[in-house]
């Protein structure tokens, strides 16, 4: 079902704690197993209202949310919402390359060693799966317990996946995550997304716009904090509604 | 297989798709003129609208390639030559068309001795057809090649069709309309071929990136 919503952003609006207005009014829907971008000049709130999917924000006392975003039926906004349980719903992968100081096998493994599974066997498993999933697992297999900081900076984005992936979350939140890699592994990561849009939901915020137009179904432009329009990624790149999307896809910026 | 180089791959299968349908349209519409087959002929004009759509979802694909992969280089070339290649296509399919519809109109007149030369016209247009998405397909620019070159009996066989054509005119006033009628298909073959011209000369730019049509003399500088 590929309109089926996963996310349901209603009136969002966001406050930093200087009490700047980030984002004004944002309503859209992210859809299941399909991969959404935001694209967008910098400073327009992408990477901000990508953060507010799983509640990053939090991490800086004194921000403010407003309106709403519901998933599965609930509003993740709400304070009573389990951050833990919804960061392994709802995993972030950065721009910058983030493996822990340990092995291959034990980056994978970390966010399943604190839900606290303990079998080996199970552990070994999950892990496999993670590495096969994030297309890793063919080159670091036979090395699998030595360092992650031996992995090239490419391959050190992908296991930093297949750790999110570990944990069986629903969406996969991607804040520019090739912008720090080369041309081939750039590609890889792009290859990446639109294998693992059969398993999860995607959301990627990227600066690059082509980026978008290659990888993603649906994408939303964002200027000044407020979302100019969503739709269909084919649509958004051929026929956009809004004349400030046509000029910021052609570079009239 | 990369998911660009699928995207590539259906594209291109709509492209022969389209173009079987075409040299399947020319040869009904010929053969439904000499067979005095109207109902073949009907046929012809009524599924005509599949190779339009064949023309519109290709240029969609296309456009949506272009605006979602920025291809560059081969897959440039490629893209470029397929959206010609289209519009040539069904420029090709309305002039069978135009042949059927006059193969309904002449069904009840005699023959005379020009229809061996429009069967002949038929003949070498449906293999330029055949052969320029072949050297498509293959890549191969010497067919490309040989299918420009063979333009050329097509244009002679149109000559020489309206010059009997003016010979029956003159000499059988009566005959004036059906005459001109079939001085209509001869010039609508000798246009499906002008387009398979066309279409070989887009190959030779795919394979090569080098443009030759215009040039003045075309034959030598192949």
């Amino acid at each position: 079902m590929e309109d089926e919503r996963v996310l349901d952003v209603k009136s969002l609006g966001f406050y930093y704690s200087n009490g700047v207005q980030a984002l004004r009014n944002i309503s859209l829907p992210i859809y299941k197993k399909a991969v959404t971008s935001l694209i967008g000049p910098s400073g327009c709130g992408k990477t901000t209202l990508l953060r507010c999917f799983n509640r990053m924000h939090d991490l800086y006392p004194g921000s403010r949310y407003e309106g709403e975003i519901y998933f599965d039926n609930a509003n993740i906004l709400s304070s009573s919402v389990d951050l833990i349980h919804l960061r392994c719903r709802i995993g972030m992968v950065f721009q910058r390359p983030t493996p822990f100081p340990m092995t291959i096998f034990e980056n994978v493994a970390y966010g399943l060693r604190l839900k606290g599974v303990k079998n080996k066997q199970e552990l070994a498993q999950s892990v496999e799966r993670a590495l096969r999933h994030a297309v890793l697992w063919d080159e670091v297999k036979d090395r699998i317990n030595s360092s992650a900081y031996n992995l090239s900076v490419g391959q050190q984005q992908r296991l930093v996946i297949a750790r999110s992936l570990a944990v069986k979350p629903e969406v996969l939140l991607f804040d520019e995550p090739a912008s720090a890699l080369d041309p081939v592994s750039t590609s890889k990561i792009e290859e990446l997304a639109t294998i693992l849009k059969k398993y999860y939901t995607i959301v990627i915020v990227t600066q690059n716009m082509q980026q978008a137009a290659r990888i993603s179904d649906w994408t939303g432009f964002m200027m000044l904090g407020e979302l100019v329009e969503f739709g269909r990624t084919d649509t958004m790149f051929t026929n956009p509604s809004n004349v400030l999307t046509d000029d910021y896809i052609s570079g009239r910026f | 297989m990369s998911i660009k180089d699928d995207e590539l791959k259906i594209i291109k299968e709509m492209l022969l798709k389209m173009a079987s349908l075409v040299e399947a349209a020319i040869k009904d519409s010929v053969k439904s003129l000499l067979e005095r087959d109207v109902e073949l002929a009907n046929r012809v004009i009524k599924n005509d609208h599949v190779i339009n759509s064949y023309d519109v979802h290709i240029d969609e694909a296309c456009i949506k390639f272009i605006a979602r992969r920025q291809p560059v280089g081969k897959d440039l070339r490629f893209i470029t030559t397929g959206m010609k290649i289209t519009t040539d296509l069904e420029r090709i399919a309305d002039h069978a068309v135009n042949i059927a519809e006059r193969a309904v109109e002449l069904s009840n007149e005699p023959f005379n001795n020009t229809y061996d030369d429009i069967s002949r016209m038929r003949e070498v247009a449906q293999r330029m057809i055949k052969d320029a998405i072949g050297s498509f397909v293959n890549e191969d620019k010497r067919l490309a090649k040989d299918v420009i070159m063979r333009d050329d009996e097509v244009d002679d066989l149109n000559d020489a069709i309206i010059d009997e054509l003016m010979v029956i005119m003159t000499k059988h006033p009566e005959a004036i309309v059906h005459a001109t009628k079939l001085a209509y298909i001869s010039r609508n073959l000798e246009r499906i071929a002008d387009h398979t011209t066309n279409i070989a000369e887009m190959v030779i730019y795919m394979i090569e990136g080098r443009i030759v049509r215009h040039i003045a003399d075309t034959h030598e500088t192949l």
